[in-house]
């Protein structure tokens, strides 16, 4: 029965992503006096370029045509771990925090591969500036994430939420720092404006898609639909984490449905914070990433210390 | 003392005082002399919120005055003012180059751990919670020094010293109950007294050297080097 309910969580995961990346598109043409496309576009996206035949370039080797795969199912793994509509599931059970750090480093490993392996030079480019920011990243987020772990004496998000659940509403110090810490990391690993712009193919500012530039068909949906889940699953960390009110804890069907209404509606609220943070800033230049990643450390370091000074049982 | 046995108001004021700290570090990091003055203001009115936070808990009449008065002078007076004066001086369009931001973003940050290890000793022997948020504000005097001494240019250096003033008045929050009215006010009145004065300045070393950089001030030497 457990299970069942996590296999459908990780369907819902998967299914859901394309849905939140419409809604902060629409979002955003909305704030921009455009008109939106429909929330279902990704969808169609996603299945036209499903229906289309790839083209490889004749030097691509088997990582360039395996490497979507090996990213979407690590990212998949990556989500199974998050608890999104239920906590105190099996495959949330089975894996900490560091193991998702852990499978976003894979993705990331092979997607760099991929393209570095065709030869072009976009592909090498942004290979070398994914991996400068994610090498800054991955410590502010650990940062972050060590102080929740720290309140909860547990990596386990499934055991890091249920105590934040049952605690009740205390306001913490440290979890401001580390809000603000993983806001600033979501939005420089999964490539949102001020560091990098989804929307855009420019040549010199482009980083995720530069990676991407030589993927088609059904290779490029997996790549796009890994992104989008990605995506989705930073808003879930955000949201449940720091505001965890609404997740099912027993898995009858009322609380299931009433934990999946929430949810969507946290990442409907934060999509929007996303579309108006998006509108309000201009992207910044390359080399200024790295004053943004390592005020995120800032941030998770301090959120560490006033967890320890401030909140630390005497 | 564990955090959840706190009552929620001095949970709130806990969660302020960090908010505090971090709108200092915001200060540190600004170039732009605008938005500084704007988080200047900012760390004013989260100041204002926690002294109507104390005043409320503690039941403490004249701490809704010293709100008041904060919210008047550091909230809309003095950040009005400095961007009056940036406005007319047109500097509002110069971005400062700040030399090293990662250094001194992470002095900052070790002195923060700084004045946490040198209150610790008194936080633990003391029975007033909310002396905890001391540290704090220790801290957010040191990086109003460490943004005097970081940025060249004189309205920075201002600001740095209104923020040096916030951390002392938290402090006095936090630690005391507040001062008693005589002193506050008369703090109050210095501040506003200061702010004038330092506008008269920026004219002046506007007339005399052209610019508001303090670098510049070298060229005040009389020989040449």
């Amino acid at each position: 029965m457990n299970w069942l309910i996590a296999i459908l969580q990780i369907t819902l995961f998967v299914v859901l992503a394309p849905l939140l990346a419409g809604w902060i598109k629409c979002c955003k043409c909305r704030l921009q006096n455009r008109k939106a496309p429909s929330v279902f576009q990704p969808y169609r996206d996603l299945l036209k370029l499903t229906c289309k035949q790839p083209v490889v370039s004749e030097q691509a080797s088997w990582v360039f045509t395996k490497a979507p795969y090996i990213i979407f199912s690590a990212t998949v793994l990556a989500a199974s771990v998050v608890p999104l509509i239920a906590v105190d599931l099996p495959t949330s059970a089975s894996a900490d925090v560091i193991v998702m750090v852990g499978f976003f480093a894979f993705a990331r490993f092979f997607l760099a591969l991929a393209g570095l392996d065709i030869g072009t030079a976009f592909g090498g480019m942004g290979s070398s500036r994914e991996m400068t920011i994610s090498s800054l990243a991955e410590p502010a987020m650990l940062m972050a994430i060590f102080t929740l772990t720290m309140t909860a004496s547990t990596t386990n998000l499934s055991f890091a939420i249920t105590h934040v659940l049952n605690e009740g509403l205390v306001l913490r110090p440290s979890f401001v720092f580390a809000l603000a810490a993983l806001t600033l990391v979501a939005i420089a690993e999964t490539g949102r404006i001020p560091v990098d712009n989804p929307a855009t193919h420019l040549e010199l500012t482009m980083i995720h898609e530069a990676m991407i530039l030589e993927y088609s068909g059904r290779h490029l949906a997996l790549i796009e639909w890994a992104s989008q889940l990605k995506l989705m699953l930073y808003g879930v960390l955000i949201a449940n984490i720091f505001f965890p009110w609404g997740i099912a804890e027993t898995f009858n069907l009322q609380a299931l449905g009433y934990g999946l209404l929430v949810i969507m509606g946290k990442l409907a609220l934060l999509a929007v914070f996303l579309a108006i943070a998006e509108t309000l800033v201009a992207k910044m230049r390359l080399f200024r990433v790295q004053e943004f990643l390592s005020f995120a450390y800032l941030l998770g370091l301090l959120g560490m210390l006033s967890h320890i000074i401030l909140e630390a049982v005497r | 003392m564990n955090i959840e046995q706190l009552d929620f108001y001095t949970q709130a004021i806990l969660s302020l005082a960090a908010l505090v700290g971090l709108t200092s570090f915001l200060m540190l990091g600004q170039g732009r002399l605008l938005r500084l003055i704007f988080v200047f203001a900012m760390q004013g009115f989260l100041l204002t919120l926690t002294t109507a936070l104390a005043a409320y808990s503690l039941n403490n009449h004249h701490l809704y005055i010293s709100a008041v008065l904060t919210l008047v002078l550091k909230v809309i007076f003095i950040p009005w003012m400095l961007r009056r004066q940036v406005l007319q001086m047109n500097m509002h369009r110069d971005i400062e180059a700040l030399k090293n931001n990662t250094a001194v973003m992470l002095g900052g940050a070790s002195l923060m751990v700084f004045s946490y290890y040198v209150l610790h000793p008194i936080v633990q022997s003391s029975s007033v919670v909310m002396l905890n948020a001391l540290a704090v504000s220790l801290s957010v005097v040191l990086l109003g020094m460490l943004l005097m001494i970081s940025h060249r240019q004189a309205i920075a250096h201002v600001v740095g010293f209104m923020s040096i003033e916030n951390g002392l008045f938290f402090a006095a929050i936090v630690a005391t109950n507040g001062m008693p009215m005589v002193v506050e006010l008369g703090v109050a009145f210095d501040v506003l007294v200061a702010a004038v004065l330092f506008g008269i300045f920026f004219l002046h070393i506007r007339t005399s050297i052209d610019s508001l950089d303090v670098d510049l001030l070298n060229k005040l030497h009389e020989v040449e080097k």
